[in-house]
């Protein structure tokens, strides 16, 4: 079984982002479950959510304490919650950053045995005109690197997934997680 | 068909695929996806429903009680403070035996304020002649929502289904819908036994009884619960033969040759199987029993489920202040009439949401294994 | 309850319907066994207004071949609303017995 944990900020879809995952797994024959951990709805509030991913059927059914691997939308959330908690040993943690994997390894020091990847989701939203300068969508860029990070959905069918569920442009959506799919190099 | 829903949703298609005609329900998290799948799917033409927007739960499920008296598949959903806030229309529904179905999402009551999970909110209406049903996958909650009707309209006694909150209410995971044509042909139209048209010299209904006929009109509702519980068994062979599922009341999980087994509901049915797994390949004959049925309760299915055990536990994720677990309570009184009396540990986990993982479920299996329960209430993942 | 014709005899637990419902209809409940007054009319002071009709909270009035109000003693409570509301004040309220 394979453990994913979400990390954002409430508005940034950490919890659709679960959900779109599961679903694009599951297309792909996996058994899935995927849950948000629900706290205070506000906009900017951390959020975590969950993905767990198996070949047999999940039973298991409470918090993901040890992933496999985490996903953190957003750098600045790293100020205030420790996204690394628990990763397995040889897991990974995608951040969305401009910083390379150096420079923030070295200025958080992160140095659990876990891979680290980044990627500019960020400038990938902007540049496709996701939400706003100020607020925009990085989940479904997020995705395309999950996909890549932990080489558990197929890039195809998340595109199907994110397009089904982006309120609004949905080619858009699709769009950002296949470049940072293709932009991730593992 | 096979599609990713949450819980949530799960109840929504299964009111859908169930044809509800009259959905009358207030929104509260973790509840609030369920009716608004539910009045999209009215706007859309997917369900044929009158949608009522209630001003309370109270309203809701008056609602509800006026739709089914009028001949109309009624069904609300709610949970925790919105739960409560029925709770005299609970009572009505069920004396005045109408076959009204209700998901509630079990949220722990406050104060202090909370969204998290426990099941005191439908442990504490467990008296209210509901017949009752604790789910641990979104499957089993779009399966029971389409038996609960069938179920509840032939002992003419409402039903409710729970889900966890969080842990099925909003998790996602892949689900078989049930076929439109079967579900049709096995659940049929719902004919009321009331009647309301005051063109055909309507009766009053729930008017002034003595101390004369009050008490036999309660026995009758009793001998109800008793054939539902036939009924429930009837219902799922035939679920079966149409839909290849099948949820009994009482459900063992490599209970066959155990000699300990722990008795579960929700979703930490679902969890402690995992440990149950790993106990087993550690060596221990244990087993896990998931209690569905609730009212009726079914002592047959629990008598023989204890049978030939060295020691039995109960997870509870409620408690009755002043008492114990509810479950608990329930599954000794079963067994008091047995020659048989294993020592019965009694463990409360969770309430408020505290999680309970694969390991704490495994603490409790290893307490079960190797000790002798000393008190009745043995707090489970609690800061003590 | 009036062993009249609506009376629905409940000998024993299968009698009683599945829930709460009266049996037959409410005209069993003869209520004119509660009152210790009943209305008597003046007819020569009657004007056939209808108005005692209209405040009759038990629907017991009824009008005679001529248009004058005839009273249900089955069911007259003798509650008197009658003969306050009568605007020639014709309407008696005679102790019963007498």
């Amino acid at each position: 079984m394979v453990e994913i944990r979400f990390h954002g900020r409430g508005g940034q879809g950490a919890a659709s982002a679960c959900t779109i995952y599961a679903d694009a797994a599951f297309r792909g024959g996996k058994s899935v479950q995927a849950f948000p951990m629900y706290g205070v709805e506000r906009r900017g509030a951390p959020v975590q959510s969950f993905v767990r991913l198996d070949d047999s059927p999940i039973r298991a059914r409470h918090n993901i304490y040890t992933p496999d691997h985490v996903i953190a939308l957003s750098e600045t959330l790293m100020n205030t919650v420790d996204c690394t908690a628990g990763i397995k040993a040889g897991g990974t943690l995608t951040i969305n950053t401009d910083k390379s994997v150096e420079q923030i390894k070295k200025e958080r020091g992160l140095d659990g045995d876990y891979k680290i990847f980044t990627v500019n989701a960020t400038k990938i939203a902007v540049e496709l005109g996701l939400g706003s300068v100020t607020s925009p969508i990085v989940n479904t860029a997020m995705l395309g690197a999950a996909a890549r990070v932990t080489g558990t959905a197929d890039i195809k069918l998340l595109m199907e997934c994110v397009a089904e569920a982006a309120p609004s442009k949905p080619e858009k959506n699709a769009e950002a997680a296949k470049e940072t799919f293709e932009a991730i190099k593992v | 068909m096979k599609k990713v829903l949450t819980g949530n949703h799960a109840v929504s298609y299964g009111a859908m695929i169930a044809r509800a005609e009259v959905v009358a329900a207030y929104p509260i998290t973790p509840q609030t996806q369920i009716v608004e799948k539910l009045s999209e799917m009215c706007a859309d033409g997917d369900l044929d429903a009158r949608f009522i927007k209630v001003e309370s739960e109270h309203s809701a499920m008056a609602a509800c009680i006026g739709a089914s008296a009028s001949g109309a598949r009624a069904f609300t959903a709610t949970s925790s403070q919105g739960l409560a806030l029925m709770d005299e229309m609970l009572h009505w529904a069920s004396h005045a035996r109408l076959p009204i179905v209700m998901a509630n999402i079990n949220r722990s009551l406050g104060p202090p304020w909370t969204i998290w999970t426990d099941q005191n909110d439908t442990i504490s209406r467990r008296d209210t002649g509901w017949i009752q049903f604790y789910c641990e996958s979104n499957q089993e909650v779009i399966d029971t929502m389409i038996m609960a009707f069938k179920i509840a309209e032939q002992v003419k006694l409402p039903a409710f289904l729970t889900l966890d909150s969080f842990y099925l209410s909003h998790t996602s995971e892949a689900v078989e819908l049930p076929d439109q044509k079967l579900v049709d042909e096995y659940l049929p139209k719902y004919q009321a036994e009331t009647d309301l048209d005051p063109t055909k010299g309507s009766p009053a209904y729930g008017s002034l009884t003595t101390d004369q006929w009050y008490f036999e009109l309660q026995i009758k509702m009793q001998r109800a619960m008793e054939q539902a519980y036939d009924v429930i068994l009837k219902e799922n062979d035939l679920f079966k033969k149409v839909f290849g599922r099948s949820y009994l009341p009482v459900e063992g999980y490599r209970t066959d040759d155990a000699d300990y087994v722990v008795f579960v509901s929700g979703t930490i049915a679902s969890t402690i199987k995992d440990a149950i797994d790993r106990a087993r390949e550690n060596g221990i004959k244990v087993g896990s029993a998931k209690v569905r049925l609730f009212r009726p309760f079914p002592k047959t299915m629990i008598r023989e489920m204890a049978k030939g055990r060295k020691r039995l536990g109960v997870i509870d994720r409620n408690i009755s202040y002043g008492s114990e677990g509810a479950f608990f309570t329930e599954i000794k009184s079963a067994l008091y009439s047995q020659s048989e009396h294993p020592e019965i540990h009694g463990f409360i986990a969770g309430l408020g949401g505290r999680d309970v993982t694969v390991d704490s479920a495994y603490e409790m299996i290893r307490l079960v294994v190797e000790t002798s329960p000393e008190k009745d209430i043995n707090w489970q993942g609690a800061k003590l | 309850m009036a062993k009249n014709k609506y009376f629905v005899e409940i000998k024993s637990i299968d009698d009683l319907p599945m829930m709460a419902k009266t049996m037959g209809s409410m005209m069993v409940n003869e209520t004119g066994s509660w009152r210790n007054v009943y209305p008597v009319v003046d007819k020569d002071a009657c004007t056939r207004c209808g108005i005692c009709w209209k405040f009759c909270p038990d629907v017991v009035i009824s009008e005679d071949a001529d248009g004058y109000p005839v009273f249900n003693l089955d069911y007259c409570k003798g509650c008197g609303v009658c003969a306050n509301e009568c605007p020639k004040s014709c309407i008696a309220m005679i102790e019963e017995g007498k």
